[in-house]
C-alpha cells in the first residue's frame, strides 16, 4: 500500500478534490456488460417505466464504483481503502440524449483514526438531488 | 408478505471459486471510466506494492452479488425478487482483489425485517482466497418493496 498523502498532512475537514462523472445510455450498457447486471431498468426505458420509475436509471453500484474514485484519485493508491459503505437514497435518472446525467461528488475528512487512517465522507448529487447517504470511506494513508 | 425469521444466521455453502482476471479488471476500470494505471499496468501496481494489477475497490460486487443470489432464489426464503432494490452496500478489505485470485464467497443472512410491509434482507458474503486467506467482506441490504393492494 502506498499511499500518496500522508497522514499527518490531512486534519478533520480537509476536503478531496471534487469531481464530476458523466453518465449517458452509452455507459450503463458498457456497466451492464462489465458487471453482468443487466437489469433491464438500467436499458430499457418501457420495462423502467411499467415498474413505476421516471425514467432508466443508473445502476447504484456504477455510482458507488463513481464516488470512491474521488478517494482513489487523492490517495493515488486504490489499495489503501480499508473500508467503503454507501446508502442508496435516491436514482440517478439518465434521460435518452446525448448528455445524460452527471454525478457530483466531494468528500472530506471526517475523522482521524487508528494505524494511519482517516474517515472520509463523501457526498454525491445528481441533478442536485442526495444520491447516496451515509458514503463513507476509511483509507489507509502514508 | 413478510419473510421466514428462522432463515437469520443461515449459511449458505461456498461458491465455486472465481478466477479474476486482468482483462476483466481492464473491462470494469473502462466501464466506470477508471483510468487509474494499477488496474491495467501490471507495473504500476508493482510500483504500489501489489503482485499483479488490482481491482477497483467495487468490483468484488459481481462475484459477492453473483453468490447471494443462491439466498436470493432459495425458493423455501421465498423472497419476491421482481421487488428488489438495492438499499445499502458495505465493503471492508483485508486487502485489494488482484488478477489471478480464485475467490470463493460464503454468504450468510444477517438479519431479515419488516418495515412498513417492506421485506429487508441482510447479506454477508466473506471472499477467500485460494489459500483460504480473506480478502474482503460484503453487506447488501435488499429491500422488496410491499407489494400495492390489490
Amino acid at each position: 500500500m502506498t499511499a500518496k498523502i500522508a497522514y499527518d498532512d490531512v486534519e478533520v475537514g480537509t476536503e478531496l478534490p471534487a469531481q464530476t462523472f458523466p453518465v449517458t445510455r452509452a455507459t450503463l450498457v458498457q456497466y451492464a456488460g462489465a458487471s453482468g447486471d443487466f437489469n433491464p431498468i438500467h436499458w430499457n426505458e418501457k420495462f423502467a417505466k411499467e415498474v413505476g420509475l421516471p425514467d432508466v436509471i443508473a445502476h447504484g453500484m456504477f455510482t458507488m464504483a463513481e464516488a470512491i474514485r474521488v478517494v482513489t484519485d487523492w490517495v493515488g493508491d486504490p489499495g489503501a481503502v480499508a473500508e467503503y459503505g454507501v446508502r442508496f437514497t435516491k436514482p440517478v435518472v439518465v434521460p435518452n440524449d446525448d448528455q445524460g446525467a452527471v454525478i457530483e461528488v466531494s468528500g472530506k475528512v471526517a475523522a482521524k483514526l487508528d494505524d494511519n487512517t482517516v474517515r472520509v465522507d463523501l457526498t454525491a448529487t445528481s441533478a442536485g438531488q442526495k444520491v447516496l447517504g451515509m458514503s463513507r470511506a476509511v483509507v489507509r494513508l502514508a | 408478505m413478510a419473510l421466514d425469521q428462522s432463515f437469520v444466521g443461515r449459511t449458505y455453502p461456498p461458491t465455486d471459486p472465481y478466477e479474476v482476471g486482468r482483462e476483466k479488471i481492464r473491462e470494469f476500470a473502462e466501464a466506470v471510466g477508471d483510468a487509474n494505471p494499477a488496474y491495467t499496468d501490471p507495473d504500476a501496481a508493482k510500483a504500489l506494492g501489489h503482485p499483479d494489477v488490482i481491482a477497483p475497490p467495487t468490483f468484488v460486487f459481481s462475484i459477492t452479488f453473483r453468490a447471494a443470489g443462491q439466498v436470493v432464489a432459495d425458493p423455501q426464503l421465498g423472497l419476491d425478487y421482481s421487488r428488489v432494490v438495492h438499499g445499502d452496500q458495505k465493503f471492508a478489505y483485508a486487502r485489494p482483489v488482484r488478477a489471478g485470485d480464485r475467490l470463493t464467497v460464503t454468504s450468510t443472512i444477517e438479519a431479515i425485517k419488516s418495515l412498513a410491509g417492506n421485506d429487508i434482507l441482510d447479506i454477508r458474503g466473506e471472499v477467500h482466497d485460494e489459500a483460504g486467506e480473506h480478502v474482503v467482506t460484503a453487506w447488501t441490504k435488499l429491500v422488496a418493496r410491499a407489494a400495492e393492494e390489490a
